[in-house]
């Protein structure tokens, strides 16, 4: 065998109160030296605990049923503890999902690089410190040397993960498995990050095993795709061949409904007349401590058109939420005006200020918390409807029932508890809610954010529809600049608080003028611009 | 690190300290002095046997301890005094309330320390293994003790102690308060309900911490499980533990007045018990303050403690 990574039949299932889940069903798979293979797949496809059974850190209840693991000629299943230990970090590197999480915090960085020079003996006290600054260097880290002595609150989200790969490669591992190792982290900082971990790759040698929801990632970074769904491989093959010639169908899917590789319908046509939101130099000023100011929003100023999608784009920290926050007067904004139908709202209180929240609605990022778990989904989507006394109980229920329709989900789940929903189905509860009181404008804050591709591209439908029967307006806010592209009638792009450019969507997209948008539009995934040469002999490569 | 912020933190935290001893000592006033009933007939029928005292007796006595005087004049003045140091006489013995307390405090203190040391050690012990142990029923068992621990009446477990170790073996004095033998019993005792806090919080705070990403990210390393137990998950475990630590530290001086009523021990637990029985006003205001202030101290140590053990605190972040 050549093979590096050798994964045959691996079966995994967790055992739970609710009986068995078989989470990896009978997977095979091979890594060639010096190859990289993504492992494609929606939440619940089974490939984070692939890649956690490979490293033998199964969480909990996990428990290998069968298959093997073979690294090298060595068989990793049935390893005890202590060898396995062996393996973890000095032949196998994790680069894991989270990186505002997945430091110690109460480590100095340097010492959490060290310690895995220390526990394989590849360094004593004092070396294993010197060479955890030469390799925070090698991962790009810029003033290692002093980072090396501070702790993780203290450096970003990019700089931590780029402490995680140096704690990866730190002992020369013949592969590494990355598991979604950029979703969190912006898309610019992502494309750097990602471009950083190719290049430490390519030059050592070290195969890569990629795990991504990201099909855009994976075309860009991967000689060969692996595509799963429901603890199964339903594809493989070379990168070209999945993007173009998806033959299973799930693959197909996942192609269509990747915002970055699917083609962008025509926006509806925009109804003449007034525009509906008119924002003029708003300003929003936090106080920090020792009397300094930030300045989240700095002289934006927009309008919104009756059956409008403006688009704002951004990374986090530009000023978007608070933007959404400001329009619909959850925040006070520092000084400018918000005009709403004609009506100045930029400083209304009390009555008017609740009228207001029968105009202008909220659909909030995270489907999982914007709903009250105690809630039925009747009592979820009536509540806007409770809290401003509108029909009886008996029309309120009907209204609920209406709602949920629209938004294309069973009547049953209305007797339901948001637990019971998926995450789509949350979504689309809280859209229902959004448009319980017939509102003109609905904010969107990063509405799809955290679902699934497939998902999210039911719910961008949805929004669609919603608006071409009802005219609504949207502010639709989202750091995914392809998602935006697909729903915006116009976009804007929000850099330190300011608005840098702000066009329709067709026209940015082609001809970005500003040079912070042309590097937002480089960094999306997908393009294709990045993809590397394939370097393995893997079987499924011509 | 940052070094403002750090001296910023540690004035925030003593200015409270200050504050909390300012409300102890104003609510004891308060209650202790505004209570209904006069305080002098109290203090003069608790006092000396026999003889009603006449009220012209009376009325020198209001006038000895500043009675005759608008209340707000007397706050401000036993303020005043307290703030030097001066809590009064007795009314019992007629000594100085600082001395009576000061004559109390060491061997309180003695058996106080030994029974945090036996609750820290204990509960932290008991708190790792429980959840270092991969046998299930060893550590179900193990969670399980601190709630039998913490429902036992304190009273009992020390009267027990003393069946077993004193009477049965005949290893540690059922009594007294010489050598170092005689504090080992009173020292479980009165550690026994802390420890089992303690050891319930961090072992609840450890099974937390040891599924956060950062122990995966560790064990991805190769780093062993004790190592993984003791190096990266023990410390970031701590914190809520000594929180509830700076808390209970008050239980110790309460449960030193059963323990050495049980062990016939003099301190401060047995002064309380004579001066609330005989209703020595002066002296239980000043065992009340005395108590705020340890609580105080303990408390302002727990905070201080805290930015060493979580860089975060001391820097003023969040994430």
């Amino acid at each position: 065998m050549t093979s590096l990574l050798q994964v045959e039949d691996l079966r995994v299932s967790y055992g739970g109160v609710l009986g068995e889940l078989q989470a990896v069903d009978g997977v095979s798979l091979t890594v060639e030296p010096g190859e990289v293979v993504a492992v494609v797949g929606e939440s619940g496809s089974g490939k984070s605990t692939l890649a956690m059974a490979v490293l033998g850190l199964l969480p909990g209840t996990g428990r290998i049923d069968g298959g093997r693991v073979v690294l090298d000629g060595q068989e990793l299943t049935g390893l005890s503890e202590r060898e396995m230990r062996a393996v973890r970090g000095h032949r196998i590197g994790l680069v894991p999902q989270d990186p505002t999480v997945s430091l110690n915090p109460v480590t100095r960085i340097g010492d959490q690089v060290a310690e895995v020079l220390r526990v394989h003996g590849l360094a004593d006290r004092r070396t294993a410190e010197l060479e955890a600054i030469a390799l925070l260097e090698k991962a790009g880290l810029p003033d290692a040397q002093v980072r090396a002595r501070q702790y993780p609150h203290q450096l970003s989200g990019g700089m931590r993960q780029r402490v995680l790969i140096a704690i990866a490669i730190a002992a020369n591992p013949k592969l590494i498995i990355a598991d979604e190792p950029t979703s969190a982290l912006d898309a610019t900082v992502q494309r750097r990050i990602l471009d950083h971990l190719d290049l430490l790759t390519r030059t050592s040698g070290t195969s890569v095993l990629l795990i991504t929801h990201d099909l855009g990632v994976a075309a860009d970074r991967a000689d060969r795709i692996i595509v799963m769904s429901q603890g199964k491989v339903v594809e493989e093959g070379p990168v070209q061949q999945i993007l173009e010639d998806p033959r299973d169908p799930y693959t197909q899917r996942l192609v269509a409904s990747a915002p970055g590789l699917r083609p962008v319908p025509p926006p509806a046509p925009l109804p003449p007349g007034h525009p509906l939101v008119e924002v003029t130099d708003l300003v929003k000023e936090y106080r920090l401590p020792g009397r300094r100011t930030l300045r989240a929003v700095d002289g934006v100023s927009f309008t919104i058109g009756r059956g409008e999608t403006l688009g704002l784009v951004g990374e986090s920290g530009s000023g978007k939420s608070t933007i959404a926050r400001l329009l619909l007067r959850l925040v006070e904004p520092t000084s400018g005006r918000i005009v709403l139908d004609g009506d100045d709202i930029t400083r209304v209180r009390g009555k008017a200020a609740r009228a207001l929240r029968r105009r202008a609605q909220l659909v909030y990022q995270n489907p999982y918390a914007s709903l009250d778990p105690r809630f039925s989904i009747e009592e979820v989507v009536t509540e806007p409807l409770r809290a401003f006394n509108v029909g009886t109980r008996a029309e309120q229920k009907a209204r609920a029932a209406q709602l949920i329709d629209r938004v294309a989900l069973p009547a049953s789940v209305l007797r339901r508890r948001p637990a019971e929903l998926s995450g789509g189905q949350r979504q689309r509860v809280a859209i229902a809610r959004a448009l319980a009181l017939s509102p003109d404008l609905v904010v969107c804050d990063e509405p799809v954010s955290a679902l699934d591709v497939s998902v999210q591209a039911q719910v961008l439908d949805l929004l669609r529809e919603l608006q071409a029967e009802q005219g609504l307006a949207y502010l639709f806010i989202s750091h995914d600049l392809a998602v935006v592209r697909s729903i915006a009638h116009r976009v804007g792009v929000l850099q330190h608080g300011q608005l840098v450019e702000l066009r329709p969507t067709e026209q940015l997209y082609s001809a970005p003028e500003h040079p912070y948008t042309v590097e937002l539009l480089a960094a999306v995934a997908g393009q294709g611009s990045t993809r590397r040469e394939p370097v393995g002999t893997g079987k499924a490569l011509p | 690190m940052n070094a403002a912020a750090l001296v910023r933190y540690v004035l925030r935290r003593i200015g409270l300290a200050i504050a909390v001893l300012w409300a102890a000592f104003t609510v004891s006033f308060i209650v202790l002095y505004l209570m209904p009933g006069d305080p002098v007939a109290t203090m003069a029928g608790g006092g000396l046997d026999g003889e009603p005292l006449t009220p012209a007796e009376l009325d020198a006595l209001r006038a000895r301890y500043g009675l005759d005087q608008p209340l707000i004049v007397q706050y401000g003045q036993h303020l005043w005094n307290a703030l030097h140091g001066d809590f009064g006489t007795s009314v019992q013995s007629g000594q100085d309330v600082r001395a009576a307390i000061a004559e109390a405090l060491p061997p309180t203190l003695q058996i106080a320390t030994a029974g945090l040391v036996v609750a820290i050690v204990g509960g932290t012990a008991l708190a790792v293994v429980a959840t270092f142990t991969r046998v299930r029923w060893l550590k179900q068992a193990l969670l399980g003790l601190p709630s039998l621990a913490v429902s036992l009446p304190v009273f009992w477990v020390g009267l027990m102690l003393v069946q077993i170790f004193s009477f049965g073996l005949r290893l540690f004095p059922s009594v007294g308060a010489e050598g170092p033998a005689s504090l080992v019993l009173p020292a479980i005792t009165l550690g026994l309900p802390t420890g089992a806090l303690v050891a319930q919080v961090l072992a609840k705070s450890l099974d937390q911490t040891l599924t956060e990403p950062y122990v995966t990210t560790a064990r991805a390393k190769g780093v062993g499980r004790a190592a993984i137990h003791l190096r990266h998950a023990l410390r970031n475990a701590a914190i809520p533990a000594l929180t509830v630590l700076g808390y209970v530290v008050g239980n110790l001086l309460a449960g030193s007045v059963v323990v050495e009523t049980v062990f016939t021990r003099p301190g401060i637990g047995r002064l309380t018990v004579a001066a609330v029985g005989v209703q020595d006003i002066p002296l239980v205001q000043g065992i009340v303050v005395f108590a705020a202030v340890v609580f105080v101290l303990v408390n302002l140590v727990v905070d201080l403690t805290y930015p060493l053990l979580d860089p975060r605190i001391a820097t003023g972040a969040t994430a």
